[in-house]
């Protein structure tokens, strides 16, 4: 097995730039929730003023939707939605700075010319896999929006938490190059 | 004779069994496929899936963090009739075990204007059927948006056949299913109408994994199904790999001389549903 590349934020967001599709990635530091709802609410603000509201410049993106608290952990359950719904806004927040997004699911052409422009990158988790996702989150912070409910931003500090490149500041798709390899593998 | 409040307290039961708990056929499915994928990225999804069952059980937390929205089928028997109040006394029972498990709300109030969330997991999305016999069987969905995303209908000319049915089963997987949280599911509805080929589709689901086709022409078609869908090369979490689904599960019916329906509902890896007997 391939040893996982532990990624510490924001210290190493440098080093996910140099990651390539495919990697797997222990991911440690602040990543910001945003699904649906907020992803209009920080385009209407960019659309307004012109950048990222909260600082969000240089921060990760993880599209989510947790389960409130339970067992003793600040969020029940919590992994990955569709990234391909935020397609809409990523090329614009990807141009406004953010680093990189955590979602899953293959994303539009639009999002990997993005990525490749801006340098940043699309990482992966596995969708189902949130009770276990959850054990990897250590705090979470309210940071707007919390009439949204599960749809609010919220910052959540992780430790460890398992990823794979998706889509790298190269622009390689895993989704596409990963499928290709094994279909032809299957024929 | 079961009340509308036994098959309400049926439906809150099955509810946190449903979210935290994966099914016992679905776990043994995926243990099955961990011991043969041939990726080594796909065993590690794997892993983490059979690891994620784990921890939802011992923990009680939700197995996924889409707690869905509750589709609920009740067949009732000859003698059940419980009248007006079912739907309030569902949607109560909904609200109390999305309460109370501490599960997502992830209802909107309408699809169209007012997208603001009921706060309650309510309103239930209820059928109900007749069927022979006493008491009233309860089925219980829990549905995730990402699997239901994935799914589509088709109304195909009767000519395309069953050749055409594999190509639409196959298409509609090949692009959409990386979002619905493979190894996935297939219910596959052929037949009925433009509004109960999705329901046959969606009842495919509840099947156990492994058990018998409901015909020798539907354990044929599932077949062809299965390994047409693994030899795409999605695999686990999409991350490429032999294992895209689980089980394919068809399910046919009566239609229009003039028409051939087709329906496929996506299950995500996690597949929660839970059937209870009420007496």
């Amino acid at each position: 097995m391939t040893e996982p590349v532990r990624v510490c934020l924001p210290r190493d967001a440098g080093l996910l730039r140099t990651l390539a599709a495919g990697t797997h990635v222990l991911l440690s530091g602040a990543v910001y929730t945003a699904r649906d709802a907020t992803h209009a609410r920080l385009a209407a603000e960019l659309e307004r003023t012109g950048e990222l509201p909260f600082g969000l410049a240089g921060a990760v993106l993880f599209y989510a939707g947790p389960t409130p608290p339970a067992a003793g952990r600040p969020v029940g359950s919590v992994g990955p939605t569709t990234a391909r719904r935020m397609d809409t806004w990523t090329p614009a927040f990807l141009d406004a700075g953010i680093v990189a997004t955590i979602g899953k699911g293959a994303r539009s052409e639009r999002v990997r010319e993005a990525c490749v422009r801006n340098r940043a990158v699309y990482l992966a988790a596995v969708g189902g896999a949130a009770a276990l996702l959850a054990t990897h989150v250590t705090s979470v912070e309210p940071v707007a929006w919390g009439e949204l409910g599960t749809e609010a931003l919220v910052r959540m500090d992780v430790r460890d938490f398992p990823v794979w490149v998706a889509i790298d500041a190269e622009g390689h798709d895993l989704y596409a190059e990963a499928r290709a390899e094994w279909q032809a593998a299957g024929e | 004779m079961p009340t509308a409040a036994d098959i309400a307290g049926a439906v809150r039961s099955a509810i946190a069994e449903a979210a935290c708990t994966l099914r016992g056929d679905v776990r043994e499915a995926v243990a099955a496929a961990a011991e043969t994928e041939p990726s080594e990225r796909g065993r590690e999804v794997l892993a983490q899936l059979l690891d994620n069952a784990r921890v939802a059980r011992q923990d009680r937390v939700p197995l996924c963090q889409d707690t869905g929205t509750v589709w609920v089928w009740v067949e009732l028997g000859e003698d059940a009739w419980p009248g007006h109040g079912l739907q309030p006394a569902i949607d109560a029972a909904v609200a109390a075990a999305y309460r109370d498990n501490s599960l997502r709300m992830s209802v909107a109030r309408d699809a169209l204007g007012d997208r603001s969330n009921t706060g309650d997991n309510t309103p239930a999305f209820v059928d109900i059927t007749a069927r022979p016999g006493t008491g009233a069987t309860v089925h219980v969905m829990l549905k995730g948006g990402g699997s239901d995303n994935a799914s589509a209908l088709a109304m195909l000319d009767p000519a395309a056949g069953e050749a055409g049915v594999r190509a639409f089963v196959l298409e509609t997987v090949s692009a959409r299913a990386t979002g619905a949280c493979p190894p996935i599911v297939v219910g596959v509805g052929i037949g009925g109408t433009f509004d109960s080929v999705a329901k046959l589709a969606k009842k495919a689901l509840l099947r156990p994994l492994g058990s018998p086709a409901p015909s020798p022409a539907a354990s044929a078609l599932e077949a062809h199904l299965l390994a047409d869908i693994n030899a795409l090369g999605i695999g686990p979490a999409g991350l490429g790999g032999a294992t895209t689904a689980l089980a394919a599960h068809v399910m046919s019916a009566p239609c229009h001389i003039a028409t051939l329906p087709v329906a496929v509902n996506l299950g995500c890896s996690a597949m929660r549903s839970v059937t209870i007997e009420v007496p």
